[in-house]
């Protein structure tokens, strides 16, 4: 059942190895078979107990596919991945948390660390030529009005829940938010047996029409759309556009939510609200980026939302502005499975070339063995190169189409908590602004909002949102008064808090085990 | 769900005994068991479950075996885990 080995690599010298991945959803995988195919030695590090990630989470209880999509591509990608650590290949660390990717100092290599098993709490190091970040994205969640009660969970919880243990979220189900995985989610859940009540999308996927051209290059995608919504058609599930979920209700767990039409900029119409009863409350409003290790490893970032949502720059190689790091996947912008695999295959192929290069008068690293072998450069072939700018441009429509519009600000109420972990709530925010903090940073240093365990993650466009939205704020910004910076200075800011020098929680006894041999991964800030 | 009674194991839970899916994770249990919430805050006492789903957001923490602020979304349950529902910081007895 559980596939955490017992043994936990002592704390001792790191490991080495020629190419190590973070992630190991499909563009982990990806990179992973690739990389090994090219004659490295291979780490993969991984948050999961299983290869597949999110998008294939699995269990025993879901190994015959019937809840995922693409299931062959990835039993297919599984198989060889299981030869390859099978063969030695492929070192395969699943249940370890990475906090720390450490660039190297000149001629030095990658040290990654991690957490090993979060029963146990171990620390695991290794050493590595090259680096792949291919660590994904959550969901992202716009705080209304009740939606700390238990019940209400990002759409991927309910996705997790039955594709890695065949579990129901619930028995009445709101789906809500925006973006076509909201459809996959919701026909899942129809399948499994839940009456899905509606699928509530704030956008216009109407608008997908006005961007022919985009979605052409991505036709083979419809037939996917179009097998989800005939699956909802035949469960009779509505669906809804230019609504949203505006408020939740309940005591101690969810008993429905509020629903109200929204106008093209998501401002809620007045008096068009129903309630729908419901136990379970899915929402996503489209995917965060995890690029808190590439931020902190000196990758360089490009804003992916005007709220503070951030994506690796990357080469037409995968690489990073740091040579030798590259991100695949949706670390380097959403885009789905399909383009996370492509950019997996060149981020590996690509990382074996680095790691030849780095391995040469290296002797004894596979990768130096291998390097008389590789051929040709590292970047794409016309055909991957192809398909990669196709389904980029399939994710650039999704994201007009779906884009966070700024009207959800007037959703949340003053008792709205904003900051899960800390408990702050609008009105908080709004006095620390009230009492002069003119910037994200200063109403995070008054209020506290994303100071607690997840670090930000699920508060910190938000708050930049609701900071930028208070009408001092705009009034300020306005009248020149922030030396003309204006809403800058909350991206700025936003930017500055996707890097944190431990991108995940370390116990003390890891850090003091780290000692001075690692002072890089301590020394930050 | 699935057609053939899935297997299921043992483990308890602040004291009782629960009978639950052998291949599922924590936080499945719990959701499997009727039980969406597994945590209190440690301001408002407010009770918290299944949020982000896959260990970003640290919402579902429970001690398991001792081991406090196990992220339940992403540790499968294990024959005879003893756990607890956790209240207040998350990091156990010795937090702030």
């Amino acid at each position: 059942m559980n596939t955490v080995p017992d043994q936990i690599p002592a704390p001792g010298p790191p490991a080495r190895t020629d190419v190590a991945i973070i992630g190991a959803g499909p563009a982990g995988l990806t990179a992973a078979v690739t990389a090994a195919d090219a004659g490295c030695a291979v780490c993969v590090l991984d948050l999961g107990e299983r290869p597949g990630g999110q998008f294939w989470r699995s269990g025993p209880a879901t190994g015959d596919g019937r809840f995922h999509h693409g299931w062959p591509a990835f039993t297919a990608l599984r198989d060889r991945f299981a030869a390859h650590v099978a063969g030695g290949r492929i070192d395969y660390r699943p249940g370890h948390a990475v906090f720390h990717v450490g660039s190297p100092r000149a001629g030095a290599v990658f040290r990654v660390h991690a957490v090993a098993d979060d029963r146990r709490r171990e620390h695991a190091a290794v050493e590595a030529a090259a680096v792949v970040i291919a660590t994904g994205a959550y969901d992202r969640q716009l705080p209304v009005p009740g939606w700390t009660l238990p019940g209400v969970m990002s759409a991927g919880a309910a996705q997790a829940l039955l594709k890695g243990s065949a579990v129901v979220a619930g028995r009445r189900i709101v789906v809500a938010g925006s973006g076509p995985f909201l459809l996959p989610v919701a026909a899942g859940l129809a399948q499994a047996g839940a009456r899905v009540v509606a699928v509530v999308e704030a956008g216009q996927p109407l608008d997908y029409l006005r961007h022919p051209v985009g979605v052409a290059a991505a036709w083979r995608k419809l037939p996917e759309a179009g097998g989800y919504l005939a699956r909802l058609a035949r469960h009779r599930v509505p669906l809804l556009s230019r609504h949203a979920v505006v408020a939740a209700h309940g005591d101690e767990r969810l008993q429905s939510v509020t629903v109200a039409k929204v106008s093209s900029l998501w401002e809620r119409v007045p008096g068009s609200e129903r309630t729908l009863e419901a136990d379970v409350l899915a929402s996503g409003y489209g995917f965060v980026p995890q690029v808190e290790l590439l931020a902190e490893a000196g990758a360089r970032l490009r804003a992916v939302t005007s709220e503070g949502g951030f994506a690796a720059v990357i080469g037409p190689d995968q690489q990073t502005a740091v040579p030798g790091l590259f991100a695949a996947g949706e670390t380097t912008g959403v885009g789905g499975a399909d383009l996370a695999r492509i950019e997996g295959l060149i981020a590996g192929r690509a990382a074996a070339s680095a790691a030849a290069s780095a391995a040469v008068g290296a002797a004894g690293s596979a990768a130096g063995r291998a390097a008389g072998s590789a051929t040709g450069p590292a970047g794409p072939d016309g055909r991957t190169e192809r398909e990669r700018a196709a389904l980029r441009r399939f994710a650039a429509v999704m994201d007009r189409v779906h884009a966070v519009q700024p009207g959800w600000t007037g959703w949340p109420d003053d008792d709205t908590v904003v900051c899960r972990c800390e408990e702050v709530t609008v009105g908080r925010l709004r006095a620390a602004i009230d009492l002069g903090a003119d910037d994200v940073r200063s109403v995070k240093l008054l209020a506290r909002p994303g100071m607690g365990w997840c670090q930000g993650r699920i508060c910190s466009q938000a708050v930049a949102a609701l900071t930028t939205a208070h009408p001092r704020y705009r009034d300020d910004a306005g009248t020149g008064e922030h030396d003309g910076t204006g809403h800058d200075d909350a991206t700025f800011d936003a930017e500055r808090a996707v890097s944190r020098p431990l991108a995940q929680p370390v116990p003390l006894r890891v850090l003091a085990e780290l000692g001075s041999e690692d002072d890089d991964a301590v020394s930050a800030d | 769900m699935p057609e053939q009674p899935r297997p299921r194991i043992d483990i308890t839970v602040d004291g009782v005994a629960w009978s639950v899916p052998a291949d599922c994770t924590i936080a499945a249990a719990f959701t499997e068991h009727g039980q969406p919430a597994w945590r209190r805050t440690r301001r408002g006492a407010r009770p918290r479950g299944l949020n982000c789903g896959i260990g970003v957001c640290f919402d579902c923490l429970v001690t398991v075996n001792g081991m406090p602020g196990v992220r339940a979304c992403l540790a499968d349950v294990r024959p005879g885990d003893v756990i607890c529902t956790e209240e207040g910081s998350g990091f156990g007895e010795h937090g702030p």
